[in-house]
C-alpha cells in the first residue's frame, strides 16, 4: 500500500490543491471523515467546515471550505468545494461582515428564501469559526 | 473625381477610426489573457464534477425514483434551448455563429414536431433571435459579467432552469455557446444538460479510466438520492459556469481578431486614400503648370 493519497481539492475558480498526501480529513456532511491511503470508494456530501491535511502526525495544513462534495477511491481523494481558502489567509473582519450580512438577510427573508439564508449563515459562521481556530492555532 | 478636401477628410476620419479599432485591440488582448486564465482554471472542477456525476449516475441507472434531472421525464417534447452569447457586438462572427446554429437546430426541431423554447444569456443572443423567433424567447439575460463574472451569476440562471424544469416547462435542456479553444478560433458547441448526458470516457484521461473499475462499489453517504439531489443542480450550475467563461475568453479573442482585422484593413485604406490623394494634387498642379505654360507661350 502506498502511503501517500494524491489530493485535490477544486473550487469552482481553480485547482487550489493538487499533491499527495498521507491523511487528510473531511468535514463530511454526516461526521468527519479521516481519508488514508487505500480507502474504501465513497461519495459524500461535505458540509461547510474545515479540512485538516496532515503529515507526520500533525497537522500541516488547514483550509475552510464553504460545502461540496468529496469523491474517495483507493489512491484519489478529490473535494469539489464551493469556496476555498486557507485558514490563514481569512480576512476576519471580512468574516465578520458576512456574518452580519447573513443575520440581515436571515432576519428580512420570506419563506421561500428561509432555508438558503439559513444555509449562507451556517457559511459564514463556519469562517469565522474557521478565522478564529488559525488565530489561536 | 473627388476633390483634395473630400480626401483629405476621408483620410483623416479613417485614421480616427484605425485609432480606435487598434485601442479596443489591445483592450480585448488585455482582457482575453484574464478570460483565458479564468477559464482554463475553471475546467478541472466541471471536469471532476462531470466523473462524479458519471460515477453516481452509474451507480443508480436502473433504479427506480431517479431524479427526472438524470433519467429525462421519458418523452421529449419540449425543447428548451440555452444560448450564451456575449452582450457587446464588433466581434466579428462570434455572436451569429451561435444564432446560426440555433436557427438550424430550431428549424430541425420543428420541423420534427416539437416544441422549442429560448432563453437567452447576453443581450446579443435576444437580439439576434429576436425577429425570426421572438415568441419562444421565455427568459433572457444580460450584463452578467459586470462587473465581474461570478459563480453566482452562473447559479441564478442554473436555479432558473432548475425551476423551469420542475414546473415542467420542458423535457430536453441544450446548452449552445462558443467554447474557447485559442484567440482566433472558438467551436460553437452543443451540450445537454438536462437530462444529464453521461459523458463518454475519455481514453486520454487517465482519472477516467482507473476509476472505470470500481464505478460499481462506491459508498455514499447519506445515499445515492440525497446525493444527486443535490449534485444535479450544482452541476447544472457549474456548466453554466464554465459555458460563460467559455463564452467570456472567446468574446475577447474574437473580438480582438476582429479589431485587428479592422485596424488592418484601416491601414490598407489609408494607403490607398493617400495615394489618390497625391496623385490628384500632382494632376492639379502639373494642370496649373501647363496652363501658365502655355499662356507665357501665347504672349
Amino acid at each position: 500500500m502506498a502511503d501517500t493519497i494524491e489530493f485535490e481539492l477544486v473550487s469552482p475558480q481553480r485547482l487550489m490543491k493538487s499533491e499527495p498526501v498521507e491523511m487528510v480529513v473531511v468535514p463530511g456532511a454526516e461526521g468527519d471523515i479521516g481519508v488514508l491511503p487505500g480507502h474504501s470508494p465513497l461519495i459524500c456530501t461535505v458540509r461547510a467546515g474545515v479540512i485538516d491535511i496532515h503529515e507526520g502526525g500533525s497537522v500541516k495544513e488547514r483550509i475552510f471550505i464553504g460545502g461540496g462534495f468529496c469523491e474517495v477511491s483507493p489512491e484519489r481523494c478529490t473535494v469539489l468545494a464551493e469556496e476555498a481558502v486557507a485558514t490563514t489567509d481569512i480576512d476576519r473582519s471580512e468574516a465578520d461582515e458576512r456574518v452580519r450580512a447573513a443575520e440581515e438577510a436571515l432576519s428580512g427573508a420570506d419563506d421561500d428564501g428561509r432555508a438558503e439564508a439559513e444555509r449562507r449563515l451556517g457559511i459564514a459562521q463556519q469562517l469565522k469559526a474557521a478565522a478564529d481556530g488559525a488565530g489561536s492555532g | 473625381m473627388s476633390s483634395l478636401k473630400e480626401l483629405r477628410n476621408r483620410i483623416a476620419s479613417v485614421k480616427s477610426t484605425q485609432k480606435i479599432t487598434s485601442a479596443m485591440k489591445m483592450v480585448a488582448a488585455a482582457k482575453l489573457r484574464r478570460a483565458q486564465e479564468s477559464a482554463v482554471a475553471a475546467r478541472p472542477y466541471a471536469e471532476r464534477m462531470e466523473r462524479m456525476l458519471g460515477s453516481l449516475s452509474s451507480a443508480v441507472q436502473g433504479r427506480e425514483g431517479v431524479s427526472p434531472m438524470l433519467s429525462g421525464t421519458g418523452k421529449e417534447d419540449v425543447h428548451l434551448l440555452v444560448l450564451v452569447t456575449s452582450d457587446r457586438g464588433l466581434c466579428g462572427g462570434f455572436n451569429s455563429s451561435v444564432a446560426r446554429r440555433a436557427r438550424r437546430k430550431i428549424s430541425q426541431l420543428l420541423s420534427d414536431g416539437k416544441q422549442v423554447k429560448l432563453m437567452c444569456v447576453g443581450r446579443k443572443a435576444r437580439d439576434l433571435m429576436r425577429r425570426d423567433h421572438g415568441d419562444k424567447i421565455i427568459e433572457s439575460y444580460s450584463e452578467l459579467d459586470r462587473p465581474k463574472l461570478t459563480f453566482d451569476a452562473a447559479d441564478q440562471v442554473a436555479d432558473k432552469i432548475s425551476e423551469l424544469f420542475d414546473a415542467g416547462e420542458f423535457d430536453v435542456c441544450t446548452l449552445i455557446y462558443n467554447k474557447f479553444q485559442s484567440a482566433i478560433a472558438q467551436i460553437v458547441t452543443e451540450q445537454q444538460l438536462v437530462p444529464f448526458a453521461i459523458p463518454e470516457a475519455d481514453e486520454s484521461d487517465e482519472a477516467a479510466s482507473d476509476t472505470e473499475a470500481d464505478r460499481s462499489v462506491y459508498d455514499f453517504e447519506p445515499d445515492e438520492a440525497e446525493i444527486l439531489d443535490d449534485l444535479l443542480p450544482r452541476n447544472l450550475a457549474v456548466q453554466m459556469f464554465r459555458a460563460l467563461l467559455e463564452n467570456q475568453a472567446g468574446e475577447h479573442g474574437a473580438r480582438m481578431t476582429a479589431m485587428d482585422n479592422a485596424t488592418r484593413n484601416a491601414g490598407d485604406m489609408i494607403h490607398k486614400l493617400t495615394l489618390t490623394y497625391n496623385r490628384t494634387r500632382q494632376a492639379m498642379i502639373t494642370k496649373e503648370l501647363i496652363e501658365i505654360i502655355s499662356g507665357a507661350e501665347a504672349l
